[in-house]
Protein backbone atom coordinates (compact mmCIF):
# COMPACT_ATOMS: atom_id res chain seq x y z
CA UNK A 1 0.00 0.00 0.00
CA UNK A 2 1.16 3.63 -0.97
CA UNK A 3 1.16 6.03 1.51
CA UNK A 4 -1.16 9.06 0.42
CA UNK A 5 2.05 11.64 1.52
CA UNK A 6 4.39 9.63 -0.67
CA UNK A 7 1.92 9.81 -3.86
CA UNK A 8 0.93 13.36 -2.94
CA UNK A 9 4.75 14.41 -2.78
CA UNK A 10 5.27 12.98 -6.27
CA UNK A 11 2.09 13.92 -7.63
CA UNK A 12 2.95 17.68 -6.90
CA UNK A 13 6.89 17.37 -8.07
CA UNK A 14 5.39 16.18 -11.66
CA UNK A 15 2.83 18.75 -11.95
CA UNK A 16 5.20 21.41 -11.01
CA UNK A 17 8.02 20.00 -13.46
CA UNK A 18 8.83 21.94 -16.80
CA UNK A 19 7.09 19.67 -19.55
CA UNK A 20 10.41 19.06 -21.58
CA UNK A 21 12.72 18.09 -18.44
CA UNK A 22 9.82 15.41 -17.96
CA UNK A 23 9.63 14.50 -21.43
CA UNK A 24 13.41 13.68 -21.72
CA UNK A 25 13.50 11.60 -18.94
CA UNK A 26 10.13 9.59 -19.77
CA UNK A 27 11.43 9.25 -23.07
CA UNK A 28 14.49 8.07 -21.89
CA UNK A 29 12.41 4.63 -19.95
CA UNK A 30 11.78 3.01 -23.44
CA UNK A 31 8.55 2.29 -25.02
CA UNK A 32 5.99 3.64 -23.14
CA UNK A 33 3.72 0.81 -21.52
CA UNK A 34 -0.02 0.53 -23.09
CA UNK A 35 -2.86 2.22 -21.67
CA UNK A 36 -5.84 3.13 -22.02
CA UNK A 37 -7.72 6.69 -21.57
CA UNK A 38 -10.16 6.57 -18.51
CA UNK A 39 -10.29 10.01 -19.34
CA UNK A 40 -8.64 11.46 -22.37
CA UNK A 41 -6.75 14.89 -21.53
CA UNK A 42 -8.88 17.84 -21.00
CA UNK A 43 -7.94 21.26 -20.76
CA UNK A 44 -9.75 23.74 -18.30
CA UNK A 45 -9.33 26.21 -15.49
CA UNK A 46 -9.19 25.90 -12.12
CA UNK A 47 -10.16 29.30 -9.89
CA UNK A 48 -7.13 30.01 -7.31
CA UNK A 49 -7.99 31.29 -4.71
CA UNK A 50 -6.06 33.93 -2.35
CA UNK A 51 -6.97 34.82 1.37
CA UNK A 52 -7.23 38.71 2.60
CA UNK A 53 -4.61 39.96 4.25
CA UNK A 54 -2.46 36.58 3.51
CA UNK A 55 -4.33 35.11 6.73
CA UNK A 56 -8.03 36.34 6.71
CA UNK A 57 -11.15 35.72 4.29
CA UNK A 58 -10.76 33.31 0.96
CA UNK A 59 -11.27 35.07 -2.21
CA UNK A 60 -11.13 34.52 -5.58
CA UNK A 61 -8.20 35.84 -7.50
CA UNK A 62 -8.48 33.78 -11.45
CA UNK A 63 -8.04 31.17 -12.85
CA UNK A 64 -5.06 29.27 -14.14
CA UNK A 65 -5.22 26.59 -17.09
CA UNK A 66 -4.66 23.21 -16.36
CA UNK A 67 -4.72 19.62 -18.10
CA UNK A 68 -6.31 16.58 -16.42
CA UNK A 69 -6.65 12.88 -17.49
CA UNK A 70 -6.61 9.50 -16.31
CA UNK A 71 -4.99 5.95 -18.01
CA UNK A 72 -5.09 2.37 -16.92
CA UNK A 73 -1.88 -0.09 -17.69
CA UNK A 74 -3.09 -2.46 -20.04
CA UNK A 75 -0.85 -5.07 -18.33
CA UNK A 76 -1.54 -4.43 -14.25
CA UNK A 77 -4.81 -2.44 -14.66
CA UNK A 78 -3.22 0.27 -12.21
CA UNK A 79 -4.69 3.70 -12.33
CA UNK A 80 -2.32 7.09 -13.05
CA UNK A 81 -3.67 10.54 -12.87
CA UNK A 82 -2.19 13.96 -14.00
CA UNK A 83 -3.79 17.38 -12.52
CA UNK A 84 -0.95 20.05 -14.40
CA UNK A 85 -0.84 23.64 -14.77
CA UNK A 86 -1.42 24.66 -19.02
CA UNK A 87 -2.59 23.04 -21.53
CA UNK A 88 0.10 20.34 -22.55
CA UNK A 89 -1.71 17.14 -23.63
CA UNK A 90 1.61 15.35 -24.05
CA UNK A 91 2.75 16.47 -20.98
CA UNK A 92 -0.28 15.45 -19.13
CA UNK A 93 -0.25 12.33 -20.70
CA UNK A 94 3.40 11.52 -19.49
CA UNK A 95 2.51 13.07 -15.53
CA UNK A 96 -0.52 10.17 -15.33
CA UNK A 97 1.90 7.69 -17.10
CA UNK A 98 4.68 8.21 -14.33
CA UNK A 99 2.12 8.39 -11.69
CA UNK A 100 0.38 5.09 -13.12
CA UNK A 101 4.24 3.05 -12.63
CA UNK A 102 5.27 4.64 -9.81
CA UNK A 103 2.31 2.04 -8.24
CA UNK A 104 3.94 -1.08 -10.24
CA UNK A 105 6.61 -3.21 -9.71
CA UNK A 106 8.66 -0.83 -11.50
CA UNK A 107 7.82 2.05 -9.02
CA UNK A 108 12.10 2.02 -7.61
CA UNK A 109 13.30 2.17 -11.05
CA UNK A 110 11.07 5.14 -12.07
CA UNK A 111 11.77 7.01 -8.71
CA UNK A 112 15.40 6.96 -9.72
CA UNK A 113 15.21 7.74 -13.00
CA UNK A 114 12.49 10.30 -13.92
CA UNK A 115 11.62 11.59 -9.73
CA UNK A 116 14.92 12.12 -8.26
CA UNK A 117 16.40 14.14 -11.24
CA UNK A 118 13.10 15.99 -11.25
CA UNK A 119 13.60 16.83 -7.63
CA UNK A 120 17.14 17.56 -8.21
CA UNK A 121 16.12 19.82 -11.53
CA UNK A 122 13.62 21.89 -9.22
CA UNK A 123 15.91 22.00 -6.64
CA UNK A 124 18.54 23.66 -8.79
CA UNK A 125 16.37 26.13 -10.18
CA UNK A 126 14.80 27.08 -7.18
CA UNK A 127 18.49 27.46 -5.34
CA UNK A 128 19.85 29.58 -8.54
CA UNK A 129 16.62 31.82 -8.00
CA UNK A 130 17.29 32.11 -4.32
CA UNK A 131 20.65 32.93 -4.88
CA UNK A 132 20.39 35.82 -7.09
CA UNK A 133 17.57 37.39 -4.92
CA UNK A 134 19.98 36.99 -2.11
CA UNK A 135 22.71 39.14 -3.56
CA UNK A 136 20.12 42.00 -3.74
CA UNK A 137 19.42 41.43 0.04
CA UNK A 138 20.27 45.34 1.42
CA UNK A 139 23.53 45.29 4.20
CA UNK A 140 22.62 48.83 6.05
CA UNK A 141 25.19 50.18 7.87
CA UNK A 142 24.78 52.66 10.11
CA UNK A 143 26.59 56.13 10.02
CA UNK A 144 28.58 57.50 13.15
CA UNK A 145 27.11 61.14 13.59
CA UNK A 146 30.03 62.57 15.52
CA UNK A 147 27.49 63.89 18.36
CA UNK A 148 29.15 62.01 20.87
CA UNK B 1 -30.92 51.41 -30.21
CA UNK B 2 -28.98 48.89 -32.17
CA UNK B 3 -30.28 47.30 -35.35
CA UNK B 4 -29.04 44.56 -37.59
CA UNK B 5 -26.71 46.41 -40.27
CA UNK B 6 -26.85 44.42 -43.57
CA UNK B 7 -24.32 44.59 -45.73
CA UNK B 8 -20.11 45.71 -45.58
CA UNK B 9 -18.96 41.97 -45.75
CA UNK B 10 -16.13 42.47 -48.03
CA UNK B 11 -15.05 45.99 -46.35
CA UNK B 12 -14.80 43.83 -43.31
CA UNK B 13 -13.07 41.21 -44.43
CA UNK B 14 -10.49 43.26 -46.77
CA UNK B 15 -10.11 45.48 -43.64
CA UNK B 16 -9.08 42.60 -41.37
CA UNK B 17 -6.94 41.33 -43.43
CA UNK B 18 -4.53 44.90 -43.61
CA UNK B 19 -4.93 44.02 -39.98
CA UNK B 20 -2.98 41.37 -40.05
CA UNK B 21 -0.69 43.12 -42.81
CA UNK B 22 -0.04 46.03 -40.53
CA UNK B 23 0.18 43.75 -37.37
CA UNK B 24 3.05 42.03 -38.97
CA UNK B 25 4.61 45.26 -39.79
CA UNK B 26 7.68 45.62 -42.34
CA UNK B 27 8.36 42.30 -43.24
CA UNK B 28 12.30 42.93 -43.69
CA UNK B 29 12.19 42.64 -39.92
CA UNK B 30 12.22 39.89 -38.24
CA UNK B 31 8.94 38.68 -36.87
CA UNK B 32 8.32 38.50 -33.22
CA UNK B 33 8.11 35.02 -31.64
CA UNK B 34 4.98 34.51 -29.03
CA UNK B 35 7.87 32.86 -26.90
CA UNK B 36 9.53 36.38 -27.41
CA UNK B 37 6.91 38.24 -25.77
CA UNK B 38 6.64 35.77 -22.97
CA UNK B 39 10.20 35.71 -22.10
CA UNK B 40 10.85 39.63 -22.86
CA UNK B 41 7.52 41.06 -22.27
CA UNK B 42 6.75 39.76 -18.95
CA UNK B 43 5.49 42.29 -17.28
CA UNK B 44 2.98 43.14 -20.37
CA UNK B 45 2.08 39.56 -19.68
CA UNK B 46 1.56 39.48 -16.24
CA UNK B 47 -0.81 42.79 -16.67
CA UNK B 48 -2.70 40.33 -19.28
CA UNK B 49 -2.91 37.44 -16.80
CA UNK B 50 -3.85 39.74 -14.14
CA UNK B 51 -6.48 41.70 -15.78
CA UNK B 52 -7.27 38.76 -18.05
CA UNK B 53 -8.22 36.93 -14.67
CA UNK B 54 -6.20 33.74 -16.39
CA UNK B 55 -2.92 32.58 -15.34
CA UNK B 56 -1.38 31.66 -18.45
CA UNK B 57 1.92 33.39 -19.90
CA UNK B 58 2.00 31.76 -23.43
CA UNK B 59 -1.73 33.02 -24.27
CA UNK B 60 -1.35 36.15 -22.76
CA UNK B 61 2.02 36.29 -25.08
CA UNK B 62 -0.26 35.33 -27.98
CA UNK B 63 -3.02 37.49 -27.00
CA UNK B 64 -0.43 40.57 -26.81
CA UNK B 65 0.73 39.68 -30.62
CA UNK B 66 -2.71 39.30 -31.98
CA UNK B 67 -3.69 43.28 -30.32
CA UNK B 68 -0.30 44.26 -31.58
CA UNK B 69 0.58 45.18 -27.84
CA UNK B 70 -2.91 47.12 -27.17
CA UNK B 71 -3.38 45.59 -23.69
CA UNK B 72 -6.68 46.39 -22.98
CA UNK B 73 -8.07 44.27 -26.49
CA UNK B 74 -5.32 41.45 -25.27
CA UNK B 75 -7.30 41.09 -22.00
CA UNK B 76 -10.03 41.42 -23.86
CA UNK B 77 -8.76 38.09 -25.90
CA UNK B 78 -7.82 36.42 -22.67
CA UNK B 79 -11.68 36.66 -21.04
CA UNK B 80 -13.48 35.78 -23.93
CA UNK B 81 -10.94 32.39 -24.14
CA UNK B 82 -11.50 32.14 -20.43
CA UNK B 83 -15.55 31.74 -20.96
CA UNK B 84 -14.90 28.54 -23.09
CA UNK B 85 -12.74 26.67 -20.41
CA UNK B 86 -14.56 24.06 -18.37
CA UNK B 87 -13.87 24.98 -14.18
CA UNK B 88 -12.72 22.23 -13.23
CA UNK B 89 -12.33 23.18 -9.61
CA UNK B 90 -11.19 25.60 -7.24
CA UNK B 91 -7.59 25.62 -5.77
CA UNK B 92 -7.18 26.37 -1.30
CA UNK B 93 -5.98 29.51 -0.91
CA UNK B 94 -2.78 29.88 -1.60
CA UNK B 95 0.25 30.29 1.23
CA UNK B 96 1.66 33.76 0.50
CA UNK B 97 3.82 33.05 4.05
CA UNK B 98 5.48 29.85 2.23
CA UNK B 99 6.43 31.82 -0.94
CA UNK B 100 9.89 32.17 -2.30
CA UNK B 101 10.38 35.56 -2.28
CA UNK B 102 12.44 37.20 -5.68
CA UNK B 103 11.64 40.68 -3.78
CA UNK B 104 10.23 41.54 -0.33
CA UNK B 105 10.57 44.97 0.90
CA UNK B 106 9.44 46.78 3.72
CA UNK B 107 9.16 50.12 4.33
CA UNK B 108 8.00 50.44 7.97
CA UNK B 109 10.80 48.07 9.23
CA UNK B 110 14.50 48.73 8.38
CA UNK B 111 15.23 45.19 9.90
CA UNK B 112 12.57 43.48 9.03
CA UNK B 113 13.34 39.60 9.77
CA UNK B 114 14.37 37.78 6.38
CA UNK B 115 16.07 41.59 5.28
CA UNK B 116 15.19 43.74 2.38
CA UNK B 117 15.35 42.12 -0.86
CA UNK B 118 15.42 44.12 -3.70
CA UNK B 119 14.57 41.47 -6.84
CA UNK B 120 14.77 42.64 -10.16
CA UNK B 121 13.30 45.91 -9.56
CA UNK B 122 13.50 48.98 -11.70
CA UNK B 123 13.53 51.06 -8.66
CA UNK B 124 16.93 53.50 -8.09
CA UNK B 125 17.18 53.33 -11.63
CA UNK B 126 17.72 56.76 -13.88
CA UNK B 127 15.00 56.16 -16.09
CA UNK B 128 17.60 57.24 -18.77
CA UNK B 129 16.88 55.64 -21.72
CA UNK B 130 20.04 52.72 -22.29
CA UNK B 131 21.24 52.71 -25.69
CA UNK B 132 22.99 49.70 -25.07
CA UNK B 133 19.73 47.82 -25.24
CA UNK B 134 19.33 49.13 -28.51
CA UNK B 135 22.44 47.72 -30.12
CA UNK B 136 23.17 43.79 -30.00
CA UNK B 137 23.36 43.63 -26.11
CA UNK B 138 25.94 40.98 -24.17
CA UNK B 139 23.71 38.26 -22.32
CA UNK B 140 23.71 40.31 -18.86
CA UNK B 141 24.65 38.15 -15.71
CA UNK B 142 23.18 38.47 -12.48
CA UNK B 143 25.10 38.08 -9.18
CA UNK B 144 24.45 35.36 -6.76
CA UNK B 145 25.13 35.06 -2.82
CA UNK B 146 24.57 32.45 -0.24
CA UNK B 147 20.14 32.18 0.32
CA UNK B 148 18.89 31.59 3.58
CA UNK B 149 17.02 28.72 3.98
CA UNK B 150 14.01 29.49 5.86
CA UNK B 151 11.15 31.18 4.66
CA UNK B 152 10.42 34.79 4.87
CA UNK B 153 7.66 35.70 7.31
CA UNK B 154 5.11 38.51 7.39
CA UNK B 155 5.60 41.68 8.65
CA UNK B 156 2.58 42.22 9.95
CA UNK B 157 2.70 38.96 12.01
CA UNK B 158 5.16 40.63 13.60
CA UNK B 159 3.31 44.06 14.58
CA UNK B 160 0.47 41.73 15.62
CA UNK B 161 2.09 40.50 18.32
CA UNK B 162 1.30 43.12 19.95
CA UNK B 163 -2.12 43.45 19.05
CA UNK B 164 -1.13 46.94 17.19
CA UNK B 165 -2.66 46.22 14.17
CA UNK B 166 -6.64 44.55 13.47
CA UNK B 167 -5.82 40.31 13.07
CA UNK B 168 -6.52 38.96 9.46
CA UNK B 169 -8.35 35.73 10.83
CA UNK B 170 -9.66 32.95 8.95
CA UNK B 171 -13.78 32.72 9.47
CA UNK B 172 -14.96 29.65 11.21
CA UNK B 173 -16.81 27.65 8.96
CA UNK B 174 -15.40 29.35 6.15
CA UNK B 175 -18.27 29.73 3.15
CA UNK B 176 -17.82 29.75 -0.38
CA UNK B 177 -16.29 33.41 -1.88
CA UNK B 178 -18.18 34.69 -4.15
CA UNK B 179 -17.04 34.72 -7.68
CA UNK B 180 -18.32 37.67 -9.90
CA UNK B 181 -17.49 35.35 -13.42
CA UNK B 182 -20.61 33.64 -12.05
CA UNK B 183 -22.65 35.76 -10.35
CA UNK B 184 -23.34 39.74 -11.37
CA UNK B 185 -21.93 42.17 -9.12
CA UNK B 186 -23.71 42.91 -6.22
CA UNK B 187 -24.15 45.90 -3.51
CA UNK B 188 -23.48 46.33 -0.77
CA UNK B 189 -20.15 43.74 -1.71
CA UNK B 190 -18.44 42.00 0.85
CA UNK B 191 -14.43 42.46 0.87
CA UNK B 192 -13.63 39.05 -0.41
CA UNK B 193 -16.12 40.65 -3.83
CA UNK B 194 -14.17 44.23 -3.44
CA UNK B 195 -10.41 41.88 -3.91
CA UNK B 196 -11.93 39.58 -6.51
CA UNK B 197 -13.05 42.85 -8.68
CA UNK B 198 -9.72 45.03 -7.61
CA UNK B 199 -7.63 42.11 -8.59
CA UNK B 200 -8.67 42.07 -11.71
CA UNK B 201 -9.34 45.63 -12.24
CA UNK B 202 -7.64 48.18 -14.66
CA UNK B 203 -4.29 49.00 -13.67
CA UNK B 204 -4.59 53.03 -14.73
CA UNK B 205 -8.38 52.66 -12.85
CA UNK B 206 -6.90 51.24 -9.67
CA UNK B 207 -3.65 53.45 -9.35
CA UNK B 208 -5.60 56.49 -9.94
CA UNK B 209 -8.41 55.70 -7.42
CA UNK B 210 -5.38 54.67 -5.14
CA UNK B 211 -4.08 58.29 -5.71
CA UNK B 212 -6.97 59.99 -5.00
CA UNK B 213 -6.85 58.81 -1.23
CA UNK B 214 -3.05 59.62 -1.04
CA UNK B 215 -4.00 63.03 -1.94
CA UNK B 216 -7.01 63.73 0.09
CA UNK B 217 -10.26 62.23 -1.34
CA UNK B 218 -10.74 59.79 1.87
CA UNK B 219 -7.13 59.75 3.09
CA UNK B 220 -6.03 56.98 4.59
CA UNK B 221 -2.06 57.31 5.72
CA UNK B 222 -0.86 53.98 4.14
CA UNK B 223 2.43 52.85 4.76
CA UNK B 224 3.95 49.64 2.67
CA UNK B 225 4.45 47.04 5.49
CA UNK B 226 5.34 44.39 2.76
CA UNK B 227 5.42 44.44 -0.68
CA UNK B 228 6.68 40.67 -1.89
CA UNK B 229 6.89 39.27 -5.06
CA UNK B 230 7.63 35.26 -5.60
CA UNK B 231 6.57 31.66 -6.57
CA UNK B 232 3.94 29.82 -4.24
CA UNK B 233 2.49 26.29 -4.94
CA UNK B 234 -1.25 26.35 -6.36
CA UNK B 235 -2.85 23.16 -4.40
CA UNK B 236 -6.38 21.85 -4.99
CA UNK B 237 -8.40 18.83 -3.82
CA UNK B 238 -8.59 16.19 -6.33
CA UNK B 239 -12.15 14.72 -5.54
CA UNK B 240 -11.13 11.06 -7.31
CA UNK B 241 -7.83 10.85 -4.96
CA UNK B 242 -9.43 12.26 -2.04
CA UNK B 243 -6.51 14.30 -1.22
CA UNK B 244 -5.01 17.15 -2.05
CA UNK B 245 -1.47 18.00 -4.66
CA UNK B 246 0.16 21.07 -5.86
CA UNK B 247 -1.00 21.23 -9.77
CA UNK B 248 1.47 23.67 -11.18
CA UNK B 249 2.99 27.39 -9.25
CA UNK B 250 2.60 30.73 -10.44
CA UNK B 251 4.54 34.17 -9.41
CA UNK B 252 1.99 36.53 -7.81
CA UNK B 253 2.84 39.99 -5.79
CA UNK B 254 1.52 40.73 -2.91
CA UNK B 255 1.17 44.14 -0.65
CA UNK B 256 0.34 45.09 2.70
CA UNK B 257 -0.07 48.31 4.09
CA UNK B 258 0.15 49.08 7.40
CA UNK B 259 -2.33 52.42 8.11
CA UNK B 260 -2.89 54.62 10.85
CA UNK B 261 -6.29 54.48 12.82
CA UNK B 262 -7.31 56.65 15.41
CA UNK B 263 -9.97 53.90 16.54
CA UNK B 264 -13.67 54.41 15.97
CA UNK B 265 -17.19 53.57 17.89
CA UNK B 266 -16.33 49.88 17.40
CA UNK B 267 -12.45 49.48 16.55
CA UNK B 268 -9.66 50.22 19.19
CA UNK B 269 -6.92 52.05 18.35
CA UNK B 270 -4.26 50.44 16.30
CA UNK B 271 -3.15 49.64 12.38
CA UNK B 272 -5.44 48.66 9.91
CA UNK B 273 -4.23 46.76 6.99
CA UNK B 274 -5.29 46.94 3.35
CA UNK B 275 -4.22 44.21 0.92
CA UNK B 276 -3.50 43.78 -2.72
CA UNK B 277 -2.65 40.57 -4.67
CA UNK B 278 -1.96 40.38 -8.02
CA UNK B 279 -1.01 37.35 -10.72
CA UNK B 280 2.38 37.80 -11.49
CA UNK B 281 4.81 40.48 -10.84
CA UNK B 282 2.86 44.14 -11.03
CA UNK B 283 3.98 45.63 -7.52
CA UNK B 284 2.62 49.10 -9.09
CA UNK B 285 -0.85 47.79 -9.38
CA UNK B 286 -0.81 45.39 -6.02
CA UNK B 287 0.09 49.00 -3.83
CA UNK B 288 -3.37 50.39 -5.98
CA UNK B 289 -5.27 47.21 -4.87
CA UNK B 290 -4.03 47.17 -1.32
CA UNK B 291 -4.99 51.69 -0.57
CA UNK B 292 -8.23 50.72 -2.63
CA UNK B 293 -9.07 47.99 -0.34
CA UNK B 294 -8.47 50.28 3.02
CA UNK B 295 -10.31 53.06 1.39
CA UNK B 296 -13.50 50.50 0.69
CA UNK B 297 -13.27 49.37 4.37
CA UNK B 298 -14.80 52.43 5.67
CA UNK B 299 -17.94 51.28 6.83
CA UNK B 300 -16.46 47.74 8.37
CA UNK B 301 -14.20 49.93 10.61
CA UNK B 302 -16.83 52.48 11.08
CA UNK B 303 -14.54 55.39 10.08
CA UNK B 304 -16.09 58.33 8.22
CA UNK B 305 -17.03 58.00 4.96
CA UNK B 306 -16.46 61.51 3.54
CA UNK B 307 -17.96 60.70 0.22
CA UNK B 308 -14.34 60.59 -1.60
CA UNK B 309 -14.83 58.19 -4.72
CA UNK B 310 -12.48 55.87 -3.16
CA UNK B 311 -14.98 54.78 -0.42
CA UNK B 312 -17.70 54.56 -2.73
CA UNK B 313 -17.64 50.49 -4.01
CA UNK B 314 -20.30 50.61 -6.29
CA UNK B 315 -18.35 53.79 -8.19
CA UNK B 316 -15.50 51.51 -8.01
CA UNK B 317 -16.42 48.50 -8.50
CA UNK B 318 -18.66 49.36 -11.14
CA UNK B 319 -15.72 51.01 -12.98
CA UNK B 320 -13.04 49.21 -12.89
CA UNK B 321 -13.29 46.88 -15.06
CA UNK B 322 -11.49 48.06 -18.28
CA UNK B 323 -13.35 45.30 -20.39
CA UNK B 324 -16.81 46.37 -19.57
CA UNK B 325 -15.64 50.15 -19.78
CA UNK B 326 -14.34 49.15 -22.85
CA UNK B 327 -17.25 47.06 -24.40
CA UNK B 328 -19.58 49.87 -23.32
CA UNK B 329 -17.30 53.19 -24.49
CA UNK B 330 -16.41 51.48 -27.90
CA UNK B 331 -20.42 50.20 -28.79
CA UNK B 332 -20.70 54.08 -29.88
CA UNK B 333 -18.94 53.66 -32.61
CA UNK B 334 -20.45 51.09 -34.17
CA UNK B 335 -23.54 51.78 -36.32
CA UNK B 336 -26.20 53.80 -34.66
CA UNK B 337 -27.89 54.59 -37.89
CA UNK B 338 -31.20 54.09 -37.20
CA UNK B 339 -31.33 56.29 -33.38
CA UNK B 340 -28.97 58.88 -34.82
CA UNK B 341 -32.08 59.06 -37.68
CA UNK B 342 -34.85 59.81 -34.87
CA UNK B 343 -32.74 62.32 -33.22
CA UNK B 344 -32.19 64.05 -36.30
CA UNK B 345 -35.49 63.95 -37.11
CA UNK B 346 -36.64 64.84 -33.56
CA UNK B 347 -34.35 68.02 -33.76
CA UNK B 348 -35.46 68.89 -36.56
CA UNK B 349 -39.37 69.12 -35.55
CA UNK B 350 -38.19 71.09 -32.66
CA UNK B 351 -36.03 73.89 -34.99
CA UNK B 352 -39.12 74.29 -36.85
CA UNK B 353 -41.54 74.62 -34.26
CA UNK B 354 -39.23 77.09 -32.43
CA UNK B 355 -38.66 78.60 -35.68
CA UNK B 356 -42.64 78.89 -36.61
CA UNK B 357 -43.33 80.45 -32.62
CA UNK B 358 -40.33 82.93 -33.01
CA UNK B 359 -41.80 84.29 -36.72
CA UNK B 360 -45.47 84.45 -35.04
CA UNK B 361 -44.27 86.34 -31.89
CA UNK B 362 -42.84 88.42 -34.28
CA UNK B 363 -45.35 88.94 -36.66
CA UNK B 364 -47.57 89.82 -33.56
CA UNK B 365 -44.66 92.86 -32.53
Amino acid sequence: MIKIDTRQEWMSLLAKSPKGVLSTLVDALGAAPSFSWLRAPEIGGVMVRGRAGGTGAAFNMGEMTITRCTLKLEESGVVGHAYVQGRDKDHARNVALVDALLQTERAADIRASVLTPLAADMTTRRNTRAAKAAATKVDFFTLARGED
Amino acid sequence: MYVAVKGGERAIENAHDWLAEERRGDPSVAELSVAQIREQMTLAVNRVMAEGSLYDADLAALAIKQSRGDLIEAIFLIRAYRTTLPRIGHSSPIETGDMRCDRRISATFKDAPGGQVLGPTFDYTHRLLDFKLAADGELPQAATAEAPDAATPHITAILNRDGLIQTEDTPDGEDTPPDLTREPLEFPANRPLRLQSLTRGDEGFVLSMAYSTQRGYGRNHAFVGELRVGQVAVEMDIPELGFAIDIGEITVTECETVNQFAGSKTEPPQFTRGYGLTFGHLERKAISMALVDRALRVEELGEDNVGAPAQDEEFVLSHCDNIQATGFLEHIKLPHYVDFQAELELVRKLRTEAMEAKAAREAAE
